[in-house]
């Protein structure tokens, strides 16, 4: 019996230590060079690739060539999405702080992606469909995925207590997951302007791969680049929050003195 | 290989111009946002509790003053 209640234990340290904020921050400080680095070179790569080198499209011309940019952050918009409720979810149930800090720090960073994707959403649909902006399944239940993420926001501020402000924050965006099926579904379910998924996990793409591969690359490199600046956003809130520890205090001494 | 035959017809992009670069500046400028202020924040902070640090540094310092004189 003391050997099971020893693994038992041994399990568990690894979801405890996830949830040490002063881990994350020395963690995720070692990362962060690489990531940077990683996301900058992907971006470039893909930025120049379909701008100058992927060939264009047969109708659409090269207004086509915005999809690099709109179709990663509607990915990532949605991907974050998960990120902030998951955090929410854990921060709720087993009441660990690190993830109401990453639920926190992932509300600005979604709502800005949820922002480039209907901006750049709007303008190609100007030369394309002829029109800014319609009102169709697709690009308003994308912009109740921008009201969610702002509301996120706002109750974070609309509480004095931070733990009244994260719990209302996790619920919110619990319940506002019912969002997210309808956005994938909508070019399905209704008839609309805005065309099926252009990749989809279980067919081979329905792109050429001449533009269809720095779409890919920029696909990882928002991935990437999400990663980055969801660890930047949290590390300042870690930092906030236990500026009246120890380990913080020193971190602030060790710098000023050298 | 590069699909426009000089950087006018580049910038131009067959009359769609505008609407692509405009695309890609806005969202670049916002990505950058995205990176910018959490790094400003950080510094902010780091300042603030630093300077938090030396009051009370100070105070202790001035503390102990008086305690020695009286």
């Amino acid at each position: 019996m003391p050997q099971l209640s020893n693994k038992r234990g041994l399990n568990w340290t690894w979801f405890h230590r996830l949830g040490s904020p002063r881990w994350f921050y020395q963690t995720s400080g070692k990362w962060l060079p690489w990531l940077s680095l990683l996301a900058a070179g992907l971006l470039l790569l893909g930025l120049c690739w379909g701008l100058g080198f992927a060939p264009q499209d047969a109708k659409q011309g090269n207004s086509f060539r915005i999809i690099y940019i709109h179709v990663p952050a509607s990915f990532l918009a949605l991907a974050g999405y998960y990120v902030m409720a998951i955090a929410g979810a854990v921060g709720l149930i087993w009441k660990m702080k690190l993830a109401d800090m990453v639920m926190k720090s992932a509300a600005p960073i979604g709502a800005v992606l949820t922002f480039v994707a209907l901006v750049t959403g709007a303008i190609w649909g100007k030369p394309t469909w002829g029109t800014y902006w319609v009102w169709d399944a697709r690009i308003t239940s994308m912009l109740v995925l921008l009201f969610l993420y702002l509301g996120v926001i706002a109750l974070q501020y609309s509480y004095s207590s931070q733990d009244a402000a994260s719990k209302a924050s996790a619920v919110l965006s619990l319940v506002g997951m019912v969002n997210i099926p309808i956005i994938y579904k909508s070019v399905d379910w209704w008839y609309t302007l805005h065309q099926p998924a252009t990749i989809k996990f279980t067919e081979a793409p329905s792109m050429h791969p001449d533009m269809f591969q720095p779409l890919l690359v920029m696909i990882l490199g928002f991935y990437c680049f999400y990663a980055v600046a969801l660890i930047l956003n949290t590390r300042v809130e870690v930092l906030y929050r236990e500026r009246r520890t120890r380990w913080v205090q020193d971190l602030v001494a060790s710098k000023s003195t050298s | 290989m590069f699909q426009f035959e000089s950087i006018q017809e580049f910038i131009q992009m067959g009359g769609h111009g505008p609407y692509v670069w405009s695309a890609y500046v806005i969202s670049l400028s916002v990505l950058i946002w995205l990176i910018v202020s959490p790094l400003r924040r950080k510094t902010k902070l780091l300042k603030d509790i630093a300077r938090e640090q030396q009051r009370d540094l100070a105070r202790q310092g001035t503390n102990n003053g008086s305690n020695l004189s009286t």
